[in-house]
């Protein structure tokens, strides 16, 4: 479904990436672990469009991602739940999910969307009229992952969904992704909180400074030891 | 579409009848309050037009150029090439939208927003305002020009229509309403929310799939396009145009200053502003000439007074009425209508 390959990005002066070659199979959850810093989030900015890549190729679908402006990206079945959920605080609930479905083809779809994600996440149908910089943490984050799927994705990317949460909502966040999950989206997480991930994830990718330094299935990286004792204190 | 309401009605009813019921109680100066209406239906048209664009973020200085644009455009082409403003208005129109766009597209591509795109807006209208001045032998510099008059001065071929203070109000009523209507279309429009979510967070907007440069040119386009049909009405009706009162950053600032005084974010609001900015005007202006002490203390440096009490009340506003007079006033009866329902509740 989704396929990097040597891909390089970075900011002025400064590369972030190296050379990421990786892919993401219809109906998988991948994982992208790593430090802070390690470039997770610059990752996830470049496949959505939102930092342009220098180097390499990048195709959702076969579709070419790098000649796709940011705004089109999310018509090739990419959603984007953004580190620190990013909604828009001052409209509501329902106006935040309205955006979500912003494209011509989701708009057309508006309706069947905003009830399933009604049914999917009750607590937002309760608070739809609530201005969306007024709900909770959680709240947030299920408002967030709610707008991602008003675009109809076959991908949903995550960018550390747990930050800045207090545990036991953590918790709930993390059920929430595998909700999305289990409803038949592919999803691509990029999480420092291993343990949680691990849980869930098919498959991982572990990004050290801009480079990634060993893949495999989760079972794999449960297996080492090495792994194990620098990323989840083991 | 949304219906008018009943009362909207009554006060269209009020408005159209209003030049009479002027004439039957206020006769001997029917004139200068038709005047006065006049004006601020074309001026809260103006104002309207900006808000199109201001109340997403998108604070401009630069509308003194487009208003100029359009009445030296217009008058312009009018004197020295006998060019009709039914052909004039449009291309004055046609220009300050391509000027708009011009540099609305690497300020919106470039991410340029906040303080640095109100600096390049204010740029703008100084460069506006000094091409007028420049070019002193065509429009009269810095002492303004007039738009030749055509026959008595009533004509639809040459749009004038000043001699006439009842047909001119008629004019200025129905560019006003054609503004609200945009306004509306505007605000009813897809693009809205587009718009509101981009001056929250445009990266997050852009990852939605909203194009947000184009949603801004878009909008700004409009908003240029009123302001300088604005200004070209204005000229027509003055009979006059002045890098002072038409073109230039007075202009801007004035602008700037009756939205925020009226309310950015209410359809209203800039109309209130037109209002309250051209009352409070004539009152100083009034006051101050009539005032003996006044004229004694200060000599003739009297007239720039209002300028000062003007300025020190837009401080005033975005201090305390940052939502201006019709936005607080609507908050208030909102909470207070808020609270009656829920009194009952918290009794119990």
């Amino acid at each position: 479904m989704l396929e990097l390959a040597g891909i390089d990005a970075g900011y002025s002066g400064f590369q972030a990436l190296f050379g990421i070659s990786m892919s993401v199979k219809a109906g998988e959850a991948v994982a992208v672990i790593g430090a802070n810093g390690a470039g997770k989030t610059t990752l996830l900015r470049v496949i959505s469009g939102l930092l342009p890549a220098s180097e390499g190729t990048m195709t959702m679908d076969g579709v070419s991602l790098r000649e796709t402006p940011p705004h089109k990206i999310i018509a090739t079945g990419i959603a984007h739940v953004p580190e620190g959920r990013r909604l828009f605080p001052r409209l509501s609930v329902e106006n935040n999910l309205k955006i979500g479905a912003y494209t011509p083809a989701a708009r057309a779809k508006f309706v069947d969307r905003l009830g399933f994600v009604y049914e999917l996440f009750p607590r937002l149908k309760e608070r739809r009229a609530q201005l969306a910089g007024t709900l909770s943490g959680g709240e947030q984050q299920m408002c967030a992952i709610g707008r991602a799927l008003m675009s109809g994705p076959k991908l949903v990317l995550f960018d550390e969904p747990s930050m800045g949460l207090a545990p036991v909502i953590v918790a709930q966040v993390f059920e929430l992704v595998r909700r999305i999950r289990s409803q038949g989206y592919t999803v691509l997480i990029v999480e420092q909180n291993v343990r949680q991930v691990l849980k869930f994830a098919d498959r991982f990718y572990l990004l050290e400074a801009g480079h990634i330094k060993a893949s495999g299935s989760a079972e794999q990286m449960l297996a080492s030891d090495d792994i194990r004792k620098a990323y989840m204190g083991l | 579409m949304r219906r008018p309401s009943k009362s909207a009605l009554a006060g269209l009813a009020v408005l159209i009848a209003l030049p009479f019921i002027i004439r039957f109680s206020l006769g001997g100066s029917e004139r200068y309050y038709l005047h006065l209406l006049i004006q601020i239906f074309i001026w809260a048209f103006i104002y309207t037009g900006w808000s199109i664009m201001g109340r997403f973020g998108l604070t401009s200085f630069g509308h003194g150029a487009f208003t100029g644009i359009g009445a030296y455009g217009c008058v312009l082409l009018w004197n020295y090439l006998g060019l009709t403003p039914w052909v004039g208005i449009p291309l004055s129109v046609v220009v300050a939208v391509v000027v708009a766009l011009l540099v609305g597209y690497p300020c919106f591509h470039l991410r340029i927003t906040g303080h640095y795109f109100a600096l390049l807006t204010l740029a703008l209208t100084e460069f506006v305002r000094l091409c007028i001045v420049g070019l002193r032998d065509y429009t009269g510099g810095s002492l303004g020009t007039q738009p030749r008059r055509y026959g008595d001065g009533l004509s639809i071929y040459a749009i004038q229509f000043e001699t006439d203070r009842v047909v001119s109000f008629y004019i200025a009523l129905a560019l006003w309403l054609t503004g609200l209507a945009i306004w509306i279309w505007v605000d009813s429009s897809m693009d809205r929310y587009a718009l509101e979510a981009a001056s929250q967070d445009e990266e997050a907007a852009a990852s939605v799939g909203i194009d947000v440069t184009r949603e801004k040119l878009k909008v700004t386009a409009i908003s240029a396009a009123m302001c300088a049909f604005g200004g070209a009405i204005y000229g027509q009706y003055q009979m006059y145009i002045g890098p002072d009162t038409i073109a230039g950053l007075s202009v801007s600032l004035n602008i700037v200053f009756a939205v925020i005084a009226g309310g950015l974010w209410v359809m209203l609001g800039p109309t209130v502003g037109a209002v309250f900015t051209q009352v409070l005007s004539e009152a100083l202006r009034v006051t101050i000439q009539s005032t003996a002490g006044l004229q004694s203390a200060f000599g003739s440096s009297v007239l720039a007074l209002d300028t000062l009490i003007y300025g020190l009340l837009l401080v005033l506003f975005i201090i305390y009425m940052p939502k201006g007079i019709l936005g607080t006033l609507l908050e208030r009866r909102q909470k207070k209508s808020v609270s009656s329902r829920i009194a009952p509740v918290s009794a119990a």
